[in-house]
C-alpha cells in the first residue's frame, strides 16, 4: 500500500432500519461506546426498502464501502422486509462483481435493537474491511470541497423538451 | 424357426426375441457376427432406434441387413427423429425392403443423449403412429391420399407393467390397442409376482404380450437400474442373488436369473412370450436361451 | 405474461462497442413485472455502465427512459424528439418491443439488451414458469386446465410416455409429469373421458410464421386499406 492509500480515509455509508439497527446505533451512544467515524448513518423504516439502486448509486457517489443493517431474522417489525433485503444484497453484490468491483464492499447484518456493542462492532469491522480493500476507484473522479454540494457539470445540451409520457433522464443529472 | 414373426404366435405357444443395437459408425462386423449368431434362435429380431438418444446407423438399414442375412427383423421406430412425412416414408421402404413387423415408440427425449442441441421432432407419439400403420396398411396416408400400394406391417407397441402410478399407463397401454397395436413388449419386469397380476389385468385384450427380459450383468447394474431407470424393479431376493456370486461369476448368475424367469413364464403360460434385452451382451443370449430350457 | 431476463454485462457492453452516446429504453409492461427491463432495471443497467466507465477510463454518455410498452406505436412517439441525440439505442423490452422500436425509428440502430424467454405466470416470487406456447389451438379443455404442449418435453397429445418416473419427466427429475398431471386432475374433476379418447395428430398449419390476426370487427376496414 503507498502513502496515498495508507492515509486514505473509507467513507463508510449505513443503512439502518429505525425498529432494530438505528436503535441499536442509539443505544451504542448512550452506552458512550467509540466506533469508526467513517460511519455515514443512513436510517430507514425498513431494510426491506433497500433496493440495488440506492445501494449502487452509493458506491457510484464514491462510498468505500456500503452496509445494510437490519433485524434478526423472524423480528422484522414489518414480517419480511428483511428477507427482502438480503436477497436485494445478494443480488448487488452480483451486480458489483459484473462491472469489477469488488462485491465484499456490499454486506448486511443483523443488529437487534438491544445490540448496542454489536452495532458498534460492525462500524468498525466495515471500516476496516474498506480500509483493507482500498479506496473506492471510482472516488478519484468526485471533488467535494468540505462543506458543498457535488457539482455538476454542464453538457452544452439544450433544455430538455417538456414530457408527457416517459420522462428522458439525463446522465449529467445523476453525477458529475 | 417360424415362418415369419407374426406367424410365430399362431404356431407356437411361446414366441422368443431378441434385440440387436446398430453401432455408432459404419463397421458392421461386429453386428453381422450377432446377427448370425441370433437369427435362428429367436423368432424376431428387434433392431433399435437411435437408441437412447444417441445416434447410430438407422433401424431400417440393419434391418434390411438382418433379412439379407436370413434373419426375421422387427424395425423400431421412434417419434424423436422424424416429422410425420419421415415416418409414413420410413414405413413405405419397410415394406418394400421385405420388413413385416414395426414396434412403434415415442422415443426418449433428445436431451439424454449424445446431441444435446439438436431440435426434437416428435411430431407425432406412439398411439398417433400406431393410427397411421393402420391407415398405411389399408392404403391411404394421413392425409387420406390413394397410396399405390399400402404397407403390410404387424405393428406393436411398449408398456411398462411396473410404472408408478400404474394407472395413468395403463390407460394410455389400452388406447394403444384401440390405435391397433397387435404385439406388446414390456418394460424389464422381475418381480414375476407384480407381472402375473399385470397380466391379468390385461389378458382380456386382444393382443399378444411379450414379457421384456434384461439380462443383468453386475449387482451394481441392478442398483443402478432401481434408482435412475422409471419403472424398473429389481428385488433384493435378485440383487443378493448377483452380489453373493463369486467374482468373475456375476454374469454367469444373470444369465441364470435370466434363464429361470423365462422357464417360469413359459411353463405358467404367464404370457405369450418374451423379448430378451442383452445390449452389449449380445453374444450370451444363446446362453440365456439354454439356461431357460 | 412474456418473461425475460436480462443478458450477461459482458454481451451488452460487446453490442455497445465503439458507441459514444447511448439511450436506455425501458418497458413498464410485462418485462418490468418479470423484473427484466423496467424502470428499476434501466436504472440498475445505466449505473453500472457508468461506473465501469470510470473503472475503465471511459466517457459515454448514458441515459434513461421508460415508457409504458413498447409494443403500441403511440408509446413509442415520445422518443422521437429525443433520439436524435443518440448513437444507439439499447432497448429493455421483449423481442416484439425491440423490433417495433427498430422499425419506427429504422435509421437508427437498435440493440436487444433481454433474452425473452417465454409466455409465464409468477410462481414465486421472482420465480417464472412458462406455461403456454402460444400454439393456435388450445386443448385446455380436454387435459383440464393443464397444457401437454408447454409442460411435456416431446409435447405429446397422448400421453404418458414410458419415461414418466413417480409422477416426474424423465427429462428433468425436478420437474412433473404432465400428464400424471392430467391424470389426476381430470380423475378428479370425474373427466377421464377425455384422456381415453385419442388425441389425433396436431394441425402445425396453423401455426404460421410470422402470426397475423386481424379481429373481426376490423377485418373489413383493414381490409379496404389494404386495397
Amino acid at each position: 500500500m503507498n502513502d496515498a492509500a495508507r492515509q486514505f480515509e473509507p467513507k463508510v455509508v449505513a443503512y439502518c432500519c429505525t425498529y432494530c439497527a438505528y436503535t441499536a446505533g442509539d443505544l451504542a451512544g448512550s452506552m458512550r461506546l467509540e466506533y469508526a467515524t467513517n460511519v455515514r448513518v443512513v436510517q430507514i423504516l425498513c431494510t426491506g426498502k433497500i433496493d440495488a439502486i440506492l445501494l449502487l448509486r452509493a458506491f457510484e457517489e464514491g462510498a468505500d464501502a456500503v452496509y445494510v443493517a437490519g433485524c434478526a431474522l423472524g423480528d422484522c417489525h414489518f414480517l419480511e422486509g428483511n428477507l427482502g433485503a438480503l436477497r436485494t444484497v445478494a443480488h448487488t453484490k452480483h451486480l458489483l462483481a459484473e462491472i469489477g468491483l469488488q462485491p465484499e464492499r456490499l454486506e448486511f447484518f443483523h443488529v437487534p435493537a438491544s445490540a448496542g456493542p454489536l452495532f458498534a462492532q460492525r462500524a468498525n469491522e466495515m471500516t476496516a474491511r474498506a480500509r483493507e480493500l482500498g479506496p473506492n476507484p471510482l472516488r478519484e473522479t468526485i471533488h467535494q470541497a468540505a462543506g458543498k454540494k457535488l457539482e455538476r457539470q454542464d453538457d452544452g445540451r439544450p433544455p430538455l423538451p417538456e414530457a408527457t409520457h416517459g420522462k428522458l433522464i439525463r446522465h449529467s443529472e445523476q453525477i458529475s | 424357426m417360424a415362418a415369419g414373426f407374426k406367424e410365430a404366435f399362431a404356431e407356437k405357444d411361446f414366441v422368443v426375441t431378441a434385440e440387436v443395437g446398430p453401432p455408432k459408425g459404419t463397421d458392421v462386423a461386429e453386428l453381422r457376427e450377432h446377427i448370425d449368431l441370433l437369427k435362428d434362435k429367436v423368432d424376431g429380431l428387434n433392431v433399435t432406434d437411435n437408441q437412447s438418444s444417441v445416434m447410430r446407423i438407422s433401424s431400417l438399414a440393419v434391418c434390411r441387413m438382418v433379412l439379407d442375412q436370413g434373419g426375421e427383423p422387427i424395425l423400431q421406430l421412434t417419434c424423436r427423429d422424424r416429422n410425420r412425412l419421415a415416418l409414413q416414408s420410413e414405413l413405405l421402404s419397410a415394406t418394400v425392403l421385405g420388413v413385416k413387423s414395426v414396434l412403434c415408440l415415442t422415443g426418449d427425449f433428445i436431451s439424454v443423449g449424445d446431441h444435446p442441441q439438436g431440435k426434437p421432432v416428435f411430431d407425432l407419439d406412439s398411439v398417433q403412429l400406431l393410427q397411421t400403420v393402420g391407415q398405411l396398411n389399408q392404403g391411404k396416408d394421413m392425409a387420406g391420399n390413394e397410396m399405390q400400394g399400402p404397407t403390410d406391417l404387424f405393428p406393436g407397441a411398449v408398456v411398462t407393467p411396473e410404472a408408478d402410478p400404474i394407472e395413468p399407463q395403463m390407460l394410455k397401454f389400452e388406447k394403444k390397442i384401440v390405435a391397433g397395436a397387435r404385439f406388446i413388449q414390456t418394460q424389464a419386469i422381475y418381480d414375476l409376482d407384480n407381472f402375473k397380476r399385470f397380466m391379468e389385468r390385461v389378458r382380456k385384450h386382444d393382443v399378444k404380450i411379450m414379457a421384456g427380459i434384461v439380462l443383468l450383468v453386475t449387482p451394481g447394474m441392478a442398483r443402478y437400474m432401481n434408482k435412475n431407470v422409471p419403472g424398473i424393479f429389481v428385488p433384493d431376493e435378485l440383487i443378493n442373488e448377483m452380489a453373493a456370486a463369486e467374482k468373475g461369476k456375476k454374469l454367469a448368475a444373470g444369465i441364470r436369473i435370466a434363464g429361470r424367469m423365462i422357464k417360469q413364464l413359459r411353463e405358467e403360460k404367464v404370457c405369450d412370450g418374451v423379448h430378451i434385452m442383452a445390449i452389449g451382451k449380445e453374444d450370451r443370449v444363446p446362453d440365456i436361451l439354454e439356461a431357460a430350457e | 405474461m412474456i418473461v425475460g431476463e436480462r443478458k450477461p454485462l459482458e454481451q451488452i457492453e460487446a453490442m455497445l462497442e465503439g458507441f459514444d452516446k447511448i439511450l436506455i429504453v425501458g418497458c413498464g409492461t410485462c418485462v418490468a413485472v418479470s423484473m427484466a427491463g423496467g424502470e428499476k432495471e434501466v436504472e440498475e443497467l445505466a449505473v453500472q455502465l457508468r461506473m465501469k466507465d470510470k473503472l475503465e477510463g471511459r466517457k459515454r454518455t448514458i441515459d434513461e427512459i421508460t415508457v409504458t410498452r413498447q409494443c403500441d406505436r403511440e408509446y413509442l412517439e415520445v422518443l422521437a424528439k429525443h433520439l436524435d441525440n443518440y448513437d444507439v439505442v439499447l432497448s429493455m423490452a421483449c423481442g416484439a418491443g425491440v423490433q417495433f422500436l427498430a422499425e419506427r425509428y429504422d435509421d437508427k440502430i437498435v440493440l436487444p439488451a433481454l433474452n425473452t424467454l417465454f409466455i409465464g405466470v409468477a410462481e414465486d416470487a421472482g420465480v417464472w414458469t412458462q406455461r403456454c406456447m402460444a400454439c393456435e389451438d388450445c386443448i385446455l379443455d380436454q387435459t383440464g386446465g393443464i397444457c401437454p404442449m408447454t409442460i411435456c418435453p416431446k409435447n405429446l397429445l397422448n400421453g404418458p410416455c414410458g419415461g414418466t418416473n413417480g409422477g416426474k419427466c424423465e427429462v428433468d427429475g425436478e420437474k412433473d409429469c404432465a400428464w400424471t398431471l392430467i391424470y389426476r386432475k381430470l380423475e378428479k374433476l370425474g373427466r377421464l373421458d377425455y384422456m381415453r379418447k385419442i388425441q389425433p395428430p396436431k394441425d402445425y398449419s396453423v401455426m404460421t410464421k410470422p402470426g397475423k390476426y386481424t379481429h373481426q370487427a376490423f377485418k373489413e376496414t383493414q381490409e379496404n386499406e389494404e386495397e
